[in-house]
């Protein structure tokens, strides 16, 4: 999800797996298979990234294009056409199998380089400033698209899930 | 400084990820004071990190850690 193409993104769940079979003797019940897994993922995914930009430039971000989604809940004056209700007990959702999977569905409807932009930042938990060194990007393209990430995010997690 | 709700969810955002300005959290404060609708995509932010962060890379939950051998 996080990567440009697919058969990167294949590449790098294929080497974190072979690290993780080859790595199994140490493991032994150390940590949690899952832990474990997404340490590794996130470096390779790291080192994929950079590979990546060492080829091919980055893409030029369309910051204008995209814009409008973000404006759309807002009128003129950039107030709520409707103003979000809060979401009931959304704690009691994080339990629930089927709104991680509601979740990853909305997550997999973003444009893919907001998409793993956002899961730099929340998911793996980097600082914008590593975001931006890795993708090559500004800091000021790194929170439109975190903002924008966000936005459409409650948006669908509202159609989907809270909205019943 | 008086801010659109539309400019409120943008500092809102940014301020996931990086410290705002005195002037900024200020006017934050003065807007999310009279603002129903950003007070809750504020919480609504705050849980997708929490609800991002738990989800897992191979998209199975149920799985049980490996037990120590």
């Amino acid at each position: 999800m996080q990567l440009r193409n697919p058969e990167a993104a294949e590449d790098a769940v294929q080497e974190a797996l072979l690290a993780a079979l080859a790595g199994e003797a140490n493991f032994e019940g150390r940590s949690n298979l899952r832990t474990w897994l997404t340490g590794i993922l996130k470096h390779k995914i790291v080192d994929t990234i950079r590979r990546q930009s060492r080829e091919q430039p980055a893409p030029e971000f369309d910051v204008q294009g995209e814009a409008a989604e973000v404006d759309a809940p807002f009128d003129r004056r950039g107030h709520w056409d409707e103003a979000p209700d809060a979401w009931e007990q959304p704690e009691g959702a994080l339990g629930q199998k089927q709104f991680l999977a509601a979740l990853e569905a909305c997550l997999r409807a973003l444009p893919e380089r907001t998409a793993r932009v956002f899961m730099m930042r929340e998911h793996l938990g980097l600082e914008t400033s590593e975001i931006c060194k890795e993708l090559a990007i500004t800091s000021t393209h790194c929170w439109v698209m975190l903002h924008r990430a966000r936005m459409a995010l409650r948006l669908c997690l509202e159609k989907n899930w809270f909205g019943k | 400084m008086l801010l659109s709700c539309k400019e409120t969810t943008r500092l809102l955002s940014q301020g996931e990820d990086r410290k705002l300005a005195f002037g900024e959290r200020v006017a934050l404060r003065v807007h999310l004071a009279i603002c129903n609708g950003c007070r809750n995509v504020n919480a609504q932010f705050k849980f997708l990190r929490s609800a991002v962060k738990i989800l897992s890379l191979d998209g199975d939950d149920e799985k049980s850690p490996p037990q120590p051998r």
